[in-house]
């Protein structure tokens, strides 16, 4: 099971008065001018090097947490993060005081500097960020944790320095649940996976012994939903990932499917189909009591809440095909939003409360898009040839989903992969996991 | 409300075959020749039997759980062979094919489990005898992305419980 290590941060220096700074990035356009950032390896003296090899097997723990900041930055499609070999200054003495002639010359607009004591079985990490052109510090911070959570460090720093240059939330320190898959199409073996939002530390949930879909993060604690095909009968389930304890999600006569937790964590909504019909419904996970949502004849599936709980969004054909709704939380005042050309499903409403994420089928090609919240404003943001059930990142600002290539007509060639997209429909890429992955769900900032 | 939709539905996969038979006549021979109907499959690769003449399976067209002439006349035999074995109970299997989003899919394969359970039941086959469970797009038989392999993924499998 997945240990939570408490984390321990104190903010060390006070952040540098609001200073009059001169790179701020402007992340709601699509960026084509990433910021270039160098990261300096974190300093480790030599006799904390020599606790990093007794404690974590790694002899430079300083500069893989710089690593793992580097990648980070990167991957957010904000940042450049430039060559260390063109380092002009020794990370101990730039952390100290950078010479920030040495940095512009390199281009440099901004610098990470930093150091990394182990000691007493403690990891304390202090960082500083520099702004370049105007020669002064933007912030200081310093962290104390147990050593085996450094990579966790490194997310946080990274946390730390997207907010204080976009002025929005980061969504490094996270995870993202998953469908691992092997094997042939026709004898699939899926299990329950997580892993680091970076595609570190994968562990996987269940054994593979029954099918398992659509997992979702709680977005207020360390708590699962997803469906499990145990004993034969597809069932919601709920699952502690700290403690690995699971029980299925009220007493229904059929199969119960699509779960996805409230924004406040307090209650699972989820559709219970029986005979041919399913409708929405609700279980408070406090006092157990279920109420029906929806009640008509046609498909609804597909629920997600609104950020204020106050709305949900759903898939129905009741109009003869695959259409996105909203309506009242109560299951009153039912719209359709989505009349575009195709079919519209999986909507999923953004932690902004802005936006509505969705797949779109038109023409035999697959889409992941978004529109505003009455059905207007519908973007595209990536067509292929097969991808759904976009997640988005805790800040709004990014879409996991997954992606299944064509099969030959014997099978071969099938993959499924995770893919991310910035909501600007630019720096789509690949997130790297173990084995083939579908569904997944991105958790909120483990560390605030 | 809901038998205007099924008689639009049915108009609707009339004139769709109507369509493709009509195209089909102006090609040559292909390989999906006489394997499919409007886009419902109507061969017998994949179909496995209950009993001598007594298929375990039927087909659907695309997004649909309207159940063919053909699909009718399956349900029937099977619903003739359960009651000459009265003790025997059955799962029907509701499943879809590779081409719509996952949840969508899993109401979509329960909707065609019912309908194949809804008929055995107007032959005079007791509900308790009948379970049903929906796979959707996670069991299919045939591994290929194409339309032929698709129309034997989009089915309901009657399959013996005990």
């Amino acid at each position: 099971m997945i240990r939570i290590i408490n984390l321990f941060f104190i903010i060390f220096f006070l952040l540098s008065a609001k200073a009059y700074s001169l790179i701020e990035i402007d992340i709601t356009r699509g960026n084509l001018d990433p910021l270039p950032i160098a990261v300096s390896p974190l300093f480790q003296d030599d006799n904390s090097k020599r606790n990093s090899i007794n404690e974590l097997k790694i002899e430079n723990v300083g500069s893989e947490i710089s690593l793992v900041v580097e990648n980070n930055l990167k991957i957010s499609g904000l940042f450049n993060p430039l060559s260390k070999e063109a380092f002009l200054q020794k990370p101990d003495i730039a952390h100290l005081k950078p010479r920030f002639e040495d940095w512009a010359l390199i281009k440099a607009q901004a610098l990470i500097t930093g150091k990394v004591t182990i000691e007493d079985k403690k990891l304390k990490v202090e960082f500083r960020l520099w702004d370049i052109l105007a020669g002064r510090e933007m912030m200081a911070l310093a962290f104390t944790t147990v050593p085996s959570n450094w990579r966790r460090v490194g997310h946080i720093i990274s946390d730390k320095v997207y907010e204080r240059l976009t002025g929005e939330k980061g969504y490094f320190d996270t995870r993202i649940i998953y469908v691992s898959e092997e094997g042939p199409k026709t004898a699939r073996v899926k299990k329950l996976a997580i892993m680091d939002q970076d595609g570190f530390n994968t562990k996987y949930l269940t054994l593979g012994n029954e099918l398992v879909l659509t997992p979702r993060f709680n977005p207020t604690s360390q708590m699962v939903t997803y469906l499990s095909y145990f004993k034969n009968l597809p069932r919601v389930y709920l699952l502690d990932i700290e403690t690995g304890t699971q029980e299925v999600v009220g007493d229904f006569p059929g199969m119960t499917f699509a779960p996805r937790f409230s924004p406040d964590g307090k209650k699972i909504i989820m559709s219970f189909a029986k005979d041919g019909n399913s409708d929405i419904y609700t279980m408070d996970l406090e006092n157990r009591i279920v109420e029906r949502i929806t009640n008509h004849p046609s498909i609804d599936t597909s629920p997600s809440y609104s950020p204020d709980n106050r709305f949900i969004t759903f898939n129905s054909d009741r109009s003869g095909f695959q259409q996105i709704y909203v309506m009242k939380s109560d299951g009153s005042n039912v719209k359709r939003i989505s009349f575009g050309k195709g079919l519209y499903g999986t909507p999923v409403w953004s932690p902004r409360g802005d936006l509505i994420a969705f797949t779109k089928l038109h023409k035999g090609k697959f889409y992941i898009g978004v529109m505003r919240t009455d059905g207007s404003g519908e973007r595209l943001l990536t067509e292929n040839y097969y991808q759904e059930a976009p997640s988005w990142s805790p800040n709004g600002r990014v879409l996991i989903f997954y992606r299944e290539t064509k099969s030959n007509d014997k099978g071969e060639g099938f993959s499924a992969k995770l893919w991310s997209i910035d909501l600007t429909g630019y720096n789509e890429r690949q997130v790297q996991t173990e084995t083939d992955a579908s569904d997944p769900s991105w958790s909120s900032l483990l560390s605030n | 409300m809901n038998f205007s939709k099924s008689f639009r539905n049915t108009f609707l996969v009339i004139l769709l075959s109507l369509i493709v038979s009509a195209c089909a006549t102006k090609k040559t021979t292909t390989t999906v020749e006489g394997q499919m109907q409007g886009d419902v499959y109507t061969g017998t690769d994949t179909v496995k039997y209950l009993a001598d003449g007594v298929p375990d399976r039927v087909f659907f067209a695309t997004n649909e759980s309207i159940l063919t002439t053909k699909s009718r006349d399956t349900l029937r035999k099977q619903a003739n062979w359960l009651r000459e074995n009265s003790s025997i109970n059955v799962v029907v299997e509701g499943h879809a094919d590779e081409r719509g989003t996952r949840e969508y899919n899993l109401a979509l394969g329960e909707r065609r489990a019912n309908a194949a359970k809804d008929y055995l039941i107007t032959y005079g086959i007791s509900a308790d005898r009948i379970s049903v469970i929906s796979y959707g797009k996670e069991r299919p038989v045939d591994s290929g992305s194409n339309p032929l392999s698709w129309s034997k993924n989009r089915r309901s499998v009657t399959v013996k419980a005990n």
